[in-house]
């Protein structure tokens, strides 16, 4: 089924919404350009981590990142393997800002047979100005085999 | 409301009450997290919850739930130890996922390796409970979840 289904953000988008952590925390697909895929984590006072301060919690940031990820391996791979995360590491280069849409970009910059890398930022409004940058590694398994859909 | 809760904050604290603290965020009330003290040290709780969900054919917890409970059990079990008046700026974090997350409680521990004056470096180790009536007594360290290690700038 997903070999025939063109990977389109309207697609993404459905898989996104059955993600129940991704849908409670309101994670949209932005854009997709190419193989780059792009989420956005609008602000919400139930991510805030730091209440004297209003600023999001930098776990909502890890599954903005992570979903943001997996549906980049998954497009760069058409569709056709699921690939659960290895490792993930996000440096943060500033604070987080309250009360604005935080934006994600990743993109799969080498695929092997056995493991697919991967790199991305968030930012809010300049991507030369990011959040964070991050990266990680996919073990890639084939949808036909595992049964399992992402 | 923000001195109330800086009140409410300081007085978790000063009480040694993790799950004070806890209630406290809005983000760990939303992953459903919990505290369980035993001697001297915190285990946090990642409770079994649908909306921690993401893979819905195996199920499997978000890896990026599994993530921010980790690394704000890492920040809080740091604001109580070392005392903290304002919260600590992760500053970079690194998780290994090594078995899946399934659709059941999670435990997570975390050690501190280094507390310098600015930067402190803790690991923390997330695992399922062999026995669900009896988990405390089985948490399955050996086979983790996840390990993650962070480091977190304390101003």
């Amino acid at each position: 089924m997903a070999e025939s289904t063109p990977l389109t953000k309207e697609y993404l988008q459905t898989l996104v919404d059955v993600f129940k952590h991704c849908k409670i925390l309101g994670i949209r697909v932005h854009d997709i350009a190419g193989k780059k895929v792009s989420l956005e984590l609008p602000y919400s006072e139930k991510i805030i981590g730091n209440p004297e301060t209003g600023i999001i919690a930098g776990g909502a940031l890890t599954t903005l990142l992570d979903t943001t990820f997996g549906l980049a391996v998954f497009t760069a791979l058409e569709g056709k393997y699921i690939a659960p995360t290895l490792d993930l590491r996000i440096d943060y280069m500033t604070s987080a800002r309250p009360g604005q849409t935080l934006y994600s970009e990743a993109e799969v910059y080498r695929i092997t047979q056995n493991v697919v890398f991967c790199r991305g930022i968030a930012y809010y409004d300049d991507q030369e100005k990011p959040l964070a940058h991050c990266v990680a590694t996919f073990m890639p398994l084939p949808v036909e085999v595992t049964g399992v859909h992402l | 409301m923000a001195q109330e809760m800086t009140g409410q904050f300081k007085q978790s604290i000063d009480d040694n009450d993790m799950q004070t603290l806890i209630s406290l965020i809005p983000y760990a009330n939303l992953l459903g997290m919990e505290s369980i003290q035993i001697d001297n040290e915190f285990l946090f709780k990642l409770a079994k919850r649908e909306s921690n969900l993401g893979n819905p054919t195996l199920p499997a917890i978000h890896g990026g739930a599994i993530g921010g409970f980790m690394e704000t059990a890492g920040a809080l079990d740091l604001i109580m130890s070392a005392k903290l008046l304002h919260a600590p700026k992760v500053v970079d974090f690194s998780i290994d996922y090594l078995s899946p997350g399934r659709h059941l409680d999670i435990y997570a521990k975390c050690r501190f390796v280094r507390q310098g004056r600015k930067i402190a470096n803790i690991h923390c180790t997330a695992a399922h409970a062999k026995f669900e009536d009896e988990p405390i007594a089985g948490i399955n360290w050996d086979k983790p979840v996840a390990i993650a290690r962070m480091n977190f700038l304390m101003s």
